[in-house]
């Protein structure tokens, strides 16, 4: 069984790429066969955090239009041989996908034993975003503790619950979860930023990860190494989590508390 | 908190109010968009009581807060309705429905 996994936010910057490249890679290193998809016509970026940008022959929309093969638009990662990428196309607008060519590409990597297949979706609720999560099997909303990102994502929800494929067949609908990005544990123990309950209570659904902000997410992307292959880094460590959750795992949530000050930091404050 | 800070001005607590704004546009746009635990009819009911409210006293479009909870068996609407300044500072009606 193929499952169809959509990374999604509504707003834009709060970390859709990042995760969805992290969180790819991480399944694909559990042995699964994963295959990950850009859905931001025109502005591809997959490839540049994937670091498979200068391989990108045929992309997405190639495909949907019978230009050439899944196959030869399919990228093979360098790192791991069972994680595939598919670019979005930089050329065409948003009116190339079409619903039908969407599901045709979904069925020929189900067709081709792909355990997973994550969609990386465009910011906004327009044609490219709502293409992205219409098969989804799974939504993984990705947010900001910040007001605007949560509200967006809540917006998504609504959609999440009303415009998809398995919302319209009736069968359970689309499985949700939260994944906070940029969460500086610092910032929320002295009241200036929401805390994870606060943002889980408002939207009403689970928290699958918590990433905290993190200068690893900046040198990760710089290089083009999704975040998740740094050990060293505690963002690369929490989507690790993440991924063991994501695949039935138990995990505690690691970064979540503010870091202990030292004597003199508590005297002079910071 | 820093000994220093007790000398610096604080900002308030800006999470708790982000939280408390969210709760509450969240909650009208989940009963706009027909989602959500409250019945859908409630917005409209709000700007229709708000327009009566107008007729009479001049009150923010903000004034009138409507909630839906549940208290045992039945559930009970709240109505809330802030007047300005100088008349009486707030009205309130409680309104018990069958369920």
């Amino acid at each position: 069984m193929t499952e169809i996994i959509v990374v999604t936010s509504g707003k834009g910057g709060v970390g859709k790429t990042t995760s969805s490249a992290s969180l790819a890679v991480g399944l694909a290193k559990r042995g699964k066969k994963v295959a990950v998809i850009d859905f931001d016509v025109g502005l591809r970026n997959l490839d540049l955090i994937m670091g498979c940008e200068r391989r990108v022959v045929y992309d997405f929309v190639n495909v949907i239009q019978g230009e050439c093969t899944l196959k030869q638009a399919l990228i093979k990662d360098k790192r791991i041989d069972t994680l595939h990428v598919l670019a979005a196309s930089q050329t065409r607008d948003k009116d190339a996908l079409s619903k039908e060519g969407v599901e045709r590409v979904l069925n020929e990597l189900a067709e081709d034993g792909f355990d997973y297949v994550i969609c990386d979706s465009p910011a906004g609720i327009e044609k490219g975003a709502s293409l992205a999560m219409y098969f989804a099997d799974r939504a993984i909303v990705v947010v900001n503790p910040e007001v605007s990102s949560v509200r967006d994502s809540d917006r998504i929800l609504g959609l999440l619950a009303s415009k998809t494929r398995r919302a319209e067949q009736g069968n359970g609908g689309v499985e949700q979860h939260l994944l906070l990005t940029r969460y500086n544990p610092d910032r929320v123990a002295n009241g200036d930023m929401m805390g994870i309950n606060d943002v889980k209570d408002i939207l009403g659904i689970e928290v699958l990860g918590v990433i905290p902000e993190s200068s690893g997410v900046l040198s990760a992307s710089n290089a083009g190494v999704p975040v998740i292959l740094d050990d060293t880094s505690d963002a690369g460590q929490a989507y690790s989590d993440a991924v063991a959750r994501l695949s039935g795992e138990e995990r505690p949530m690691r970064f979540v508390d503010a870091q202990k000050k030292g004597f003199l930091a508590r005297i002079f404050g910071s | 908190m820093g000994l220093l800070d007790l000398f610096r001005s604080r900002p308030k607590n800006t999470a708790s109010v982000a939280a408390e704004r969210l709760r509450i546009i969240v909650m009208q746009e989940r009963a706009a968009d027909g989602r959500g635990s409250s019945p859908d009819y409630l917005p409209m009911m709000r700007r229709e009581i708000l327009e009566v409210i107008r007729k009479y006293v001049n009150v923010d479009a903000d004034a009138v807060d409507i909630h839906v909870t549940r208290e045992g068996e039945g559930e009970v609407l709240e109505l809330s309705v802030t007047l300005p300044e100088k008349a009486s500072p707030s009205l309130k009606v409680e309104a018990e429905t069958e369920d």
